[in-house]
């Protein structure tokens, strides 16, 4: 159904599209050109214009915290919640708490995370699980790790069990889903800080406060795997079970729900990613853990503590992925017949009694149950001098790149975008939107960037989209070709896929220590990181889209004696494009979050104004910032998603 | 092998598919066209349908896809919800049954075997088997004897514990029979049981089929897009396109006497006197003067060949299956069956 609402801007015949975009784009240069002469109200909008959406915001929240007394609800959660992260806590990291066992070893921990690996994917995914806790225990970072794991640990099976109830509920119903849909969008594009501002309000800082803003932030993901699951059950599946007379409740849960099985454990992964990049995150509002510790030492410029802090986030997201993946592609396999007992449950025997051995030996030998700070080894010296001779090395020419980049391109780019007049380019926009998708892209263009002019927050917004534009541009100028070479082989392929994937766990955050050790903090360091971070979307859509062009179509261009370079050209880049969008589309959405995330080493864009937000609680600034960022995200989407659709449908793809 | 009071009947039902089936229906000419009712937005899947199944007796409903023959099964297990007609199951109205009512009437007296099997990936065979009876809620030890002993009679037996992805398509198919079969239903329907399996494993499963049939002696409703299928299995076939059944009758009947040209398509290519038996080639006796000894209605005029070719009597004599003589062949009429009319 939602392809037909989108047919109907299209069957605008495209001539006449392109003529409305070119008379529009005409009208955008001349009210930049003439901007001299124009009335101010179309160079900036006059005070009187902007619409205070912030206290709006802040009155209702107001309304809904004291007035509906939603505060007690919500502070009877998260007490409800912290008494779970409690036992956690006492069981990782021996918070003196209910049930006051812990702290298991950590050689316990590690034994467990291996056998779990083992049982879900073999020797290799077992070592790594292993390996991953001996190096925090070896490192000395056991409690931070700890503490972070110690709310994933609760909030996932949170969000999972919200999101898999959510996403029925939306399959159940369609009205539900007509307004989660939109709901679900904007959250997903809102970006990380927007978050947190009201759970400061509502619960305050501290752990609990970490988790309810990690339930909240991975939920999203969960509903739409649920509701994707649910939808996909085959047809036949769910008549078999009509038939064999189940009663709706029945079929929900012997047949709807375990048959949508992987694609709710796909939700689970992406649950478990989301919530180990928010927590690192949520140091901002006072979660300790690992991200606290991250940016205390970023902050103080110690770069080699935090490389070590960034390889255990590494290490565990790219466990945590792996593990989870693994169950979500695990199939039940049948024992042969007359197994024993013991031979059943193999593993679970090996899991107790590794478990018991290694208590016992951990009361003899302390060392098995906790590596002191003494005990613990460091690499930050040599990596220190390391660094220090790459940087000293490297200097002349970051320090060029940075001088070049900041005098010839970032500053000469931002005057440009804060010179343009508002109107330029709201009906700048409006041509590109026209191009794209008729009168109705047109306008929803409009309506986004007209209410981010009616904020008042203008010029923060022009300097996220000029910080945005320049660096997704760059980011193209890597990933495409980039993705063009890895597409060559199949091999290839999949080993740059694998690369992309794994770069893809990594929380958002680590993403900052390379280019602050480079760069410095900065502008350039915030385009660096954002340009790493957009440019693996890229890379990998560039590759998917280049290796999805059907082999007929392949084997059909090499008969007609075309060249590699003629087939690359001629076939696989324009059926490969429709994909190729998918990966700008997210690698624009990386990029908000990211120059956001950016903002605390110190940028002048929408991203500062909010963690001035968070730092003052103020709601309503927060939120508006936040949707700012979101429709500006909402824009492009819409864009790219018209845009690829009508494509795919001109291709014959479906 | 028919009783008086048909199993499953059908009586002008339609079945429409678009925004407001009901009372587009009512407000229909009847002699609209499949093609003007498309034009307005909607399909007709079935229209205007009346049959009725005997007790025992396998009915395939053979058609392209597209034709409405899944769709009409579905109605007549109220998997679907007609638009308008009655169909009445052992003489009750599906379509006034409560959920409760038709729960309990599934629960014991259909079963359905699906197209693509249908089976549920997180089971094993003996899980999957048992499932009905789990929904009936039998007790765990009851429904795995039963669930067991229809394993052993479809053949799977051994491979109770496997998972559907650990099977064959044509072992899948039989963990789909076993099921359908667990709660011994009077009524068995079969969407493309075997369309979706190699042509080899098809005409074993085709085998094993029949062989079931003749153990249990269900009432059936199988659907196929397959001619040589439908005419290999059934008692009667009736034929449907657009929706509508073009012609209801006996395999031989159709083959000899098909009521369209549409039916007729299908007819031309099959070899008839593979089809056709000798009784039902043969006329009445009416004081013809039969002599010598008589040939056996139950086979096929192609498995008479040799007898027919060397024969030299005008007229033979046909056997019913007690030996008793039912009627007369036209031996020059079974010799054109068998080698096309004369030109």
């Amino acid at each position: 159904m939602t392809t037909v609402a989108t047919d109907a801007p299209v069957s605008v015949p495209g001539q006449s599209r392109l003529r409305m975009a070119q008379v529009l784009f005409g009208a955008a240069v001349c009210l930049a050109l003439a901007k001299g002469m124009l009335p101010d109200a179309l160079i900036r909008l006059p005070d009187s214009w902007v619409v205070p959406f912030a206290d709006w915001f802040n009155a209702m929240f107001n309304f809904m915290r004291d007035d509906l007394g939603l505060i007690h609800v919500t502070r009877a959660f998260a007490d409800g919640l912290d008494w779970f992260l409690d036992v956690t806590a006492n069981l990782l990291y021996g918070k003196n708490r209910w049930p006051r066992i812990g702290p298991i070893p950590w050689s316990v921990i590690a034994a467990t995370a291996a056998i779990v690996g083992y049982a879900l994917n073999g020797w290799r995914l077992a070592a790594m699980s292993g390996l991953t806790f001996v190096w925090i225990a070896v490192m000395g970072q056991w409690q931070w790790a700890m503490e972070t794991l110690s709310v994933i640990l609760i909030a996932a099976p949170v969000s999972v069990l919200l999101g898999l109830v959510m996403g029925t509920l939306a399959w159940r119903s369609a009205r539900f889903r007509a307004v989660l849909n939109p709901l679900l969008n904007v959250a997903q594009s809102l970006p990380h800080f927007a978050y947190m501002i009201p759970v400061v309000v509502f619960v305050g800082v501290g752990p609990k406060a970490g988790a309810i803003v990690t339930i909240i932030f991975s939920v999203p993901p969960m509903i739409r795997m649920t509701l994707l699951g649910l939808q996909k059950v085959p047809t036949e599946v769910i008549e078999a079970g009509q038939m064999a007379a189940a009663t709706p409740w029945q079929l929900l849960r012997h047949v709807r729900l375990p048959t949508a099985r992987t694609d709710i454990l796909v939700g689970v992964n992406q649950v478990i990613m989301q919530c180990l990049a928010m927590v690192v995150l949520a140091s901002f509002i006072g979660m300790p853990g690992l991200g606290q510790k991250l940016l205390q030492l970023l902050q103080a410029l110690k770069i080699g503590r935090s490389f070590e802090i960034g390889i255990t986030i590494v290490l565990l997201a790219v466990m945590l992925d792996r593990c989870s993946k693994a169950w979500a592609m695990k199939q039940p396999v049948h024992m042969e017949k007359g197994t024993p007992w013991a031979v059943r449950h193999r593993l679970f025997l090996i899991w107790v009694f590794a478990t018991v051995v290694l208590w016992v030996l951990s009361l003899i030998f302390p060392i098995l149950h906790e590596i002191g700070r003494r005990e613990a080894l460091s690499l930050a010296g040599p990596l220190d001098v390391a660094m220090d001779w790459i940087i000293a090395t490297l200097d002349p020419v970051t320090q060029w790149l940075r001088w070049f980049l900041i005098v010839w391109v970032l500053i000469p780019l931002r005057d440009g975008m804060l010179w343009l007049p508002v109107s330029a380019v709201l009906v700048f926009l409006m041509s590109v939107g026209w191009a794209v998708g008729g009168r109705r892209s047109a306008l929803i263009c409009l309506a986004y960037f007209g209410l981010i002019a009616l904020s008042g927050w203008w010029d923060r917004a022009m300097i996220t989209v000029y910080t945005v534009t320049f660096s997704v541009f760059i980011a193209t100028l890597i990933g495409f070709p980039a993705g063009i070479w890895g597409s060559r082989s199949a091999r290839r392929a999949k080993t740059v896929l694998l690369v992309c994937d794994t770069l893809q766990t990594f929380p958002s955050f680590i993403y900052l220590i390379p280019v602050i050790m480079l760069f410095g903090v900065n502008d350039v360091a915030v385009v660096g990181a954002v340009v790493l971070f957009a440019a693996v979307p890229l890379i990998r859509y560039t590759i998917e889209g280049l290796r999805g062009v059907p082999d007929a179509q392949i084997e059909a261009a090499d008969m007609s004696g075309a060249t590699r370079k003629q087939t690359l050209w001629s076939v696989r880049l324009p059926l490969a494009l429709p994909t190729i969008m998918v990966g700008v589309n997210q690698s624009v959405m990386f990029s908000l979050f990211m120059v956001i995330i950016a903002a605390f080493i110190g940028t002048q864009d929408l991203g500062q104004e909010m963690q001035r937000a968070l730092s003052s609680s103020d709601v309503g600034k927060g939120m508006v910032l936040g949707l700012a960022v979101a429709f500006m995200g909402l824009m492009v989407d819409h864009l790219v998603t018209v845009w690829a659709t009508r494509r795919r449908k001109a291709l014959g793809m479906g | 092998m028919t009783d008086q009071k048909p199993v499953i009947s059908c009586r002008n039902v339609w079945k429409m598919f678009g925004p407001q089936p009901e009372a587009y229906l009512a407000g229909l000419d009847p002699s609209a066209t499949f093609e003007a009712i498309r034009a307005d937005g909607y399909v007709p899947a079935v229209r205007n349908v009346t049959l009725d199944i005997a007790r025992g007796e396998m009915l395939v409903i053979m058609g392209l896809s597209g034709s409405g023959k899944s769709t009409l099964v579905r109605c007549m297990s109220r998997l679907l919800d007609i638009t308008a007609g009655a169909i009445e199951v052992d003489g009750e109205v599906i379509g006034d049954l409560s959920e409760r009512q038709l729960i309990d009437l599934r629960r014991n007296k259909m079963g359905m075997v699906f197209q693509s099997f249908g089976l549920l990936p997180h089971r094993t065979v003996l899980d999957n088997v048992a499932f009905p009876l789990e929904m009936r809620g039998q007790d765990i030890h009851t429904r795995r004897a039963r669930a067991m002993e229809v394993i052993e009679l479809v053949g799977l037996g051994g491979r109770e514990d496997y998972f559907p992805r650990e099977l064959s398509g044509g072992q899948q198919q039989r963990v789909g029979i076993a099921r359908s079969l667990a709660i011994e239903p009077d009524i068995w329907f079969l969407d493309e049981p075997f369309s979706a399996l190699d042509p080899l494993i098809r005409r074993e499963m085709q085998d094993e089929f029949l062989r079931l049939q003749a153990m249990l002696g269900k009432s059936i409703v199988f659907i196929t897009h397959d001619f040589d299928e439908a005419l290999r299995l059934a008692d009667r076939i009736a034929i449907m396109k657009d929706g509508a059944v073009e012609q209801i009758d006996r395999p031989d009947r159709i083959v000899m006497e098909p009521a369209t040209p549409y039916v007729a398509k299908f007819t031309e290519e099959i070899e008839k006197a593979r089809v056709v038996h000798a009784s039902a080639l043969a006329g009445p006796v009416n004081g013809l003067s039969l002599s010598g000894v008589p040939v056996d209605g139950g086979k096929t005029i192609s498995q008479l060949a040799r007898l027919l070719v060397n024969d030299e009597r005008a007229i033979l004599p046909v056997a019913g299956p007690d030996g008793g003589v039912i009627g007369a062949l036209d031996r020059q009429r079974a010799l054109d069956v068998l080698f096309g009319e004369a030109q």
